[in-house]
């Protein structure tokens, strides 16, 4: 049949969509395509949440973040916060003590002075609880219609522990995978006051500085392999990094990941699936499976830990395959989130 | 082809031109019209669709059938047939 | 959740499963109409637990994927226009037309809104008395209550900024047209449940009689369609051909009264084109004539135009159930959920877009 054969090329992708900032493939294509030709070297194409390097004879990490949260404001935190535990939780993946934050804010015209007075009492209130000071920054202003209110940009600076080494591409057959808590919390808390999706929720967003967790973890086993906090794109474009990186193949559980009733609803309503939905106060741990057990209950000794547990191992699969056995015992693949994961109404 | 859920009507009010609820799905309410539905009220469960009510949740027929399925459960666990 | 969870119960989809084996004795073809139940299907796994001799189709009952191109194409005419705020239901965005898709429009500067209920809609007009607000009311039956109270609101209370772009689409006269066809494989139908929520189950027992097959209504949820594979199942050993509703708690035989009135009051019978099958007639519903005054295409008088739809896409053959995606040369290479090139790839629910998702591993061949 003619239709077999001759595809047309594919449409040319000539400007920046909104997929392009949701952390899935469009994001990953981004890198690909404009960032890594133009700026490529061995730190950088490592793609781990924070770059790790010996400078004056000690071990440093650095990592840098924008915010664009909108609202500015919602249950569980608001974006001076989220701006703090954001790039704090980067430099903690990489093993890192977090010591120094920058801080750069882009203001609209127009902005309401309380609301930058607010956010940034939450931003200083944050970094304070998280053990960081904000030696630096800067501000813009941007004309009325050129921003949103409001964006921060943070950069932070810690310093890793001798013989931490973690990263992406470590993950081997073998390992545990371990889930410090509930997922889903962050992107409903955001979801529940967009305009036009409005609903009520008890419980905001998970938002919150994993460092001292992480500290408590790296303290109790030596063979944490690599950490990732799951925001954007969720679990599941998360354990896809890892599983691509590491040239490995992922098999989590569905029943042992914990799904709180207000995500769960949230998420019926909506169509969505809570592995993609983003999380700002979890971890995904890779460790060696003879100390899993010890990582998890040193875990679970933590306020941010306690919900911590096994949710799936590494195999020597297809590299790059995630799978979850289902509730029903069957198997399916958990891709990387694609585009933005839009309400689904019919 | 239509996504729609069920939940349990908390709250209604009469806006004039629409009949209104308090929808609770798990964790969360949403508002969701019930001029569908003029049935339902409070308590009762309704299947949402694109924030209308599409249908009332029979109770007893809901229970009538999954007892049954449950029943087919048991004699499964009992052993083969 | 009540009413969910316990259909998604482990022990009844196990012993469901094993009745399944003691019923089948030789091979059947059932076809799921509505993508929603697709998607169950896929996510979790059921085609894989269920005897191999039932072959599962997948139907065209994704009202994103078979919206006409030429309906999209007039969607992103009227969306890019400066006056215009367009308010749709979310996965529509995503959706090709012959040239680009909401989400381009936005990028370029249109006002493209997502919303949830169309009711928003109607409260964004009211808010913005000075812009015309257009929504996109697609959508099988089920939709079609909540867009027929947008548009009679809309001209109960004379608001003339506020108007519909229709692209309805009906289910049983797509069957029909399943069921004519000389390649017609599908032996049993799971009908759709949320669509007999409002429209009752009384136009599938015509088509039961007339085409001897049968029909189980079904819910959504997985022990609700392996119930309804096994009630088909029983009718196709037995030889039966009736229309038996698994979806009893939601659905009557006669249907939602009220929203069948209101349906009635805003729409009429209209022949439809789908995308990848073609025109059906009498496959649609448009507005009446007395709301031509908030008709998005008499308000904007955009032209009737024949789009054609990329050749190399098998979508026309994937929606009547003939080849199933993997089947299809360009599904993974040329066509995939970021770059679309036919609808059912398009929308979650697509029966493309769910393979995509849940059987391959984001490269063409790969397999799990």
């Amino acid at each position: 049949m003619s239709i077999f054969t001759c595809p047309l090329p594919l449409p040319a992708r000539d400007r920046i969509l909104l997929g392009h900032g949701s952390g899935g493939k469009l994001s990953a294509e981004l890198m690909r395509d404009i960032f890594l030709p133009a700026l490529s070297n061995p730190m950088l194409d490592r793609l781990d949440d924070q770059a790790v390097f010996a400078a004056g004879g000690v071990r440093l990490a650095m990592t840098t973040d924008s915010f664009v949260v909108k609202p500015l404001f919602f249950r569980g935190g608001d974006i001076g916060s989220l701006a703090v535990h954001g790039t704090v939780n980067d430099l903690a993946m990489g093993g890192a003590t977090p010591l120094y934050l920058s801080a750069a804010f882009i203001l609209e015209e127009g902005l309401a002075m309380d609301t930058l007075r607010r956010v940034t009492e939450s931003l200083a209130q944050a970094a304070r609880e998280a053990g960081v000071r904000v030696i630096t920054g800067d501000t813009k202003v941007v004309e009325k219609g050129s921003g949103d209110g409001l964006f921060i940009n943070t950069t932070g600076i810690g310093l890793v522990p001798e013989r931490v080494e973690l990263s992406a591409d470590r993950a081997k057959p073998g390992d545990a995978v371990i889930l410090s808590g509930s997922i889903g919390e962050h992107g409903i808390a955001i979801l529940a006051e967009r305009e036009g999706l409005e609903f009520e929720t008890p419980v905001g967003s998970d938002s919150a500085a994993l460092h001292t967790l992480v500290a408590e973890m790296l303290a109790a086993a030596r063979g944490i392999r690599c950490l990732r906090d799951p925001t954007r794109g969720g679990v599941s474009s998360t354990l896809n990094e890892i599983a691509r990186q590491s040239k490995v193949s992922i098999r989590i559980e569905e029943r042992a990941i914990t799904v709180r009733p207000e995500v769960q609803g949230a998420c019926e309503l909506l169509g969505l699936d809570p592995l993609y939905v983003a999380n700002e106060g979890k971890l995904i741990a890779i460790v060696d499976p003879a100390q899993a057990e010890a990582v998890v209950s040193a875990m679970r000794r933590h306020p941010l830990g306690e919900g911590a547990g096994i949710i799936g191992s590494v195999g020597d699969g297809p590299p790059g395959l995630v799978t979850i056995r289902t509730a029903l015992g069957t198997v399916r693949i958990v891709d990387m989130l694609s585009g933005d994961q839009l309400p689904r109404i019919c | 082809m239509c996504l729609a859920v069920p939940g349990k009507v908390l709250e209604v009010e009469d806006t004039g031109s629409n009949r209104l609820a308090k929808v609770q799905f798990g964790g969360i309410t949403r508002q969701a019209y019930l001029d569908f539905v003029p049935e339902a009220g409070v308590g009762d469960y309704v299947i949402v669709h694109v924030g209308f009510a599409i249908s009332r949740v029979d109770a007893e027929e809901a229970a009538r059938t999954y007892e049954l399925l449950e029943q087919m459960e048991m004699l499964a666990e009992e052993g083969p047939a | 959740m009540k009413y969910i969870d316990e259909y998604r119960d482990p022990k009844i989809a196990e012993a469901l499963v094993r009745k399944l084996q003691r019923q089948v004795t030789r091979p059947w073809v059932l076809m799921e109409i509505c993508g929603g139940q697709t998607h169950t299907l896929m996510r979790y796994g059921i085609d894989e637990l269920i005897p191999r001799q039932i072959e599962l189709v997948h139907g065209p009952g994704c009202p994103v994927c078979v919206t006409p191109l030429e309906v999209v194409d007039k969607a992103i005419e009227i969306a890019a226009r400066p006056e215009v705020i367009f308010v749709s239901y979310g996965d529509m965005l995503r959706v090709p037309g012959s040239r680009s898709d909401l989400f381009r429009v936005k990028a370029e500067g249109g006002d493209v809104r997502i919303a949830y209920t169309p009711m928003d809609a109607l409260k964004i007009a009211r808010a913005n008395p000075g812009r015309r607000v257009v929504f996109f009311a697609i959508g099988f039956e089920t939709t079609a209550p909540a867009n027929a109270m947008a548009v009679w609101q809309a001209k109960r209370e004379g608001l003339a900024n506020f108007s519909l772009l229709v692209s309805h689409v009906l289910v049983p006269p797509a069957i029909r047209m399943l069921l004519e066809s000389p390649a017609n494989r599908v032996q049993g139908f799971i009908a759709p449940g949320h669509v007999c929520t409002v429209m009752g189950y009384r136009q599938y027992e015509d088509l039961a009689a007339r085409y001897r097959v049968p029909f189980v209504v079904g819910g959504f949820e997985p022990v609700d369609l392996l119930e309804s594979i096994s009630m088909l199942v029983a009718q196709l050993e037995e030889g039966r051909a009736e229309v038996e509703n698994q979806y009893a708690r939601a659905v009557s035989r006669e249907g939602n009264a009220p929203a069948q009135r209101l349906i009635g009051d805003v729409f009429e019978e209209a022949d439809r084109k789908w995308r990848g099958i073609g025109p059906i007639p009498r496959s649609g519903w448009r507005l009446r004539p007395e709301f031509d005054a908030w008709n998005a295409e008499k308000v904007f008088g955009i032209p009737e135009k024949d789009v054609p739809e990329p050749p190399e896409c098998i979508s026309a053959l994937v929606l009547q159930g003939l080849k199933k995606p993997l089947d299809c040369p360009a599904f993974g290479a040329g066509c995939t959920p970021e770059r679309p090139l036919g609808a059912p790839m398009v929308s979650g629910e697509g029966a493309c877009a769910a393979y995509y998702r849940y059987k391959t591993h984001g490269a063409p061949g790969a397999s799990a």
